[in-house]
């Protein structure tokens, strides 16, 4: 298995669409579907996140050469932790009532497979930089993933974005949206949606490059 | 690239190697969380106080001042014995109104709820048996059903005033009997254990406030009598 060779450009941007962690690469999803019920949780948890990995990314790709392999995941668990726990107690510090509706998830940052992944994969064996682009990238894809799963989840659960009442009237939230089922479906129909644009995509692409081809196995 | 070199590395690290990448690290680790514990600890715990101080003035219904009593030995006192660590005991605040009077006291207990300890802080006025008021402090029930017991302001108000011990009953079927509070449907488990919480935390204080004002009158008296 050879490393693909890829642009800078492309380090930065395909985490954070065509790579997505969440919505693509399906790895952070305890996170996105247990604390994304309001808007302000999923951004909290999302920058937690996004710090984490940045900064696991960097130090990992730094120490990359003194690491032998042997005990490579033990340091990186290492790394991610320590970042981890500075993240728990500054979110305390800082913002006290959100620290306390994300509980024990943020701890669970530890074990988000997308971290690691990114370490195993990418920052151990790539330069500095390219690490760090990689960490903004798939960092940002995953916040945009948390915002669009609580920004659905709390209009339609709640009737408000950021606590403030976006729909007017009188509508009753349904309240499933917010509890934990609701971030199944939520999850269910933004993966449906993305993956029938992509679908759509795939298949122009194909009539643009062979219209004749797809004309006729249409006709057959 | 990577893959042979790593295959070709594994045969000659030597095991202090793999014990000094660790400890190393582990050291590192070691020392950069104590410096962030120690820095925002004193931030921590000031939110903490600043959230316990604010529920106290809540369910006094914004006291002059207040004092806080310390359950110790099976009673409650404002000072203790030297060398008692305030922190570990279980702390009653009793508040003041500008002309001194004795409003009532602000207590606090946690039980299990649905999910999870409940934490709750309420005022009590000792004098007539009436709940002043109520807060919940802490508690992870669940978002959108069991969490109205925090944020249904009906439920949360209908606390002001009402006589212990408390009595929960379903909504709509109450009998305007001033012990009933109604519970949230949706929430029954939740709001019924509130109800509990409030009516164990006063089983156990009621002696120790009765012995407390017994003494603090008596004291007064004194004072009055000099």
């Amino acid at each position: 298995m050879s490393p693909r060779h890829t642009t800078p450009q492309q380090d930065l941007f395909r985490g954070i669409w065509r790579e997505n962690p969440v919505l693509i690469q399906m790895l952070g999803l305890c996170p996105a579907l247990a604390v994304t019920n309001t808007v302000a949780n999923s951004l909290v948890m999302g920058i937690a996140t996004f710090f984490v990995l940045v900064g696991s990314s960097l130090l990992v790709s730094i120490v990359k050469k003194l690491v032998p392999n042997e005990v490579r995941i033990s340091t990186y668990i290492l790394i991610i932790a320590t970042f981890v726990t500075v993240a728990d107690m500054t979110l305390e510090a800082i913002v006290p009532d959100i620290h306390k509706a994300l509980g024990a998830f943020i701890a669970l940052i530890v074990v988000n497979c997308m971290i690691l992944s990114r370490q195993e994969a990418f920052a151990s064996k790539n330069t500095i930089g390219r690490s760090l682009l990689d960490a903004f990238g798939t960092g940002f894809g995953f916040i945009i993933a948390m915002l669009m799963m609580g920004v659905v989840r709390e209009v339609l659960g709640a009737g408000t974005i950021f606590n403030v009442k976006v729909i007017p009237g009188n509508f009753e939230p349904w309240v499933i949206f917010i509890l934990p089922p609701g971030g199944f479906l939520t999850l269910g129909f933004w993966l449906l949606l993305l993956n029938w644009f992509q679908e759509r995509r795939a298949e122009r692409a194909k009539v643009r490059e062979w219209p004749e081809g797809v004309a006729e196995g249409r006709a057959a | 690239m990577t893959a042979p070199r790593q295959l070709e590395m594994r045969t000659d690290v030597p095991a202090w190697r793999l014990l000094v990448t660790l400890g190393v690290a582990g050291a590192i680790a070691g020392f950069v969380l104590v410096f962030v514990y120690q820095v925002t600890l004193p931030r921590i715990e000031y939110n903490k106080a600043v959230r316990l101080a604010a529920a106290v003035e809540e369910v006094l219904k914004a006291p002059h001042r207040y004092d806080t009593l310390y359950v110790f030995d099976d009673g409650l006192t404002a000072r203790l014995p030297a060398g008692t660590d305030p922190k570990a005991l279980e702390a009653v605040y009793v508040g003041y109104a500008e002309d001194g009077v004795r409003i009532g006291f602000a207590i606090t207990r946690a039980e299990a709820g649905f999910a999870d300890l409940i934490n709750v802080i309420f005022g009590y006025d000792h004098a007539t048996g009436n709940v002043l008021g109520m807060k919940v402090l802490e508690s992870k029930e669940t978002p959108g059903l069991g969490d109205k017991i925090e944020k249904d302001a009906d439920f949360v108000a209908s606390f002001n005033g009402v006589v212990a011990p408390i009595q929960g009953v379903k909504a709509g079927e109450g009998s305007g009997d001033p012990h009933e509070v109604d519970l949230i449907t949706g929430a029954t488990i939740s709001s019924r254990t509130l109800v509990r919480i409030i009516n164990n935390a006063l089983e156990r204080l009621e002696p120790m406030l009765d012995s407390y004002l017994a003494t603090a009158t008596a004291s007064a008296a004194v004072e009055a009598a000099r």
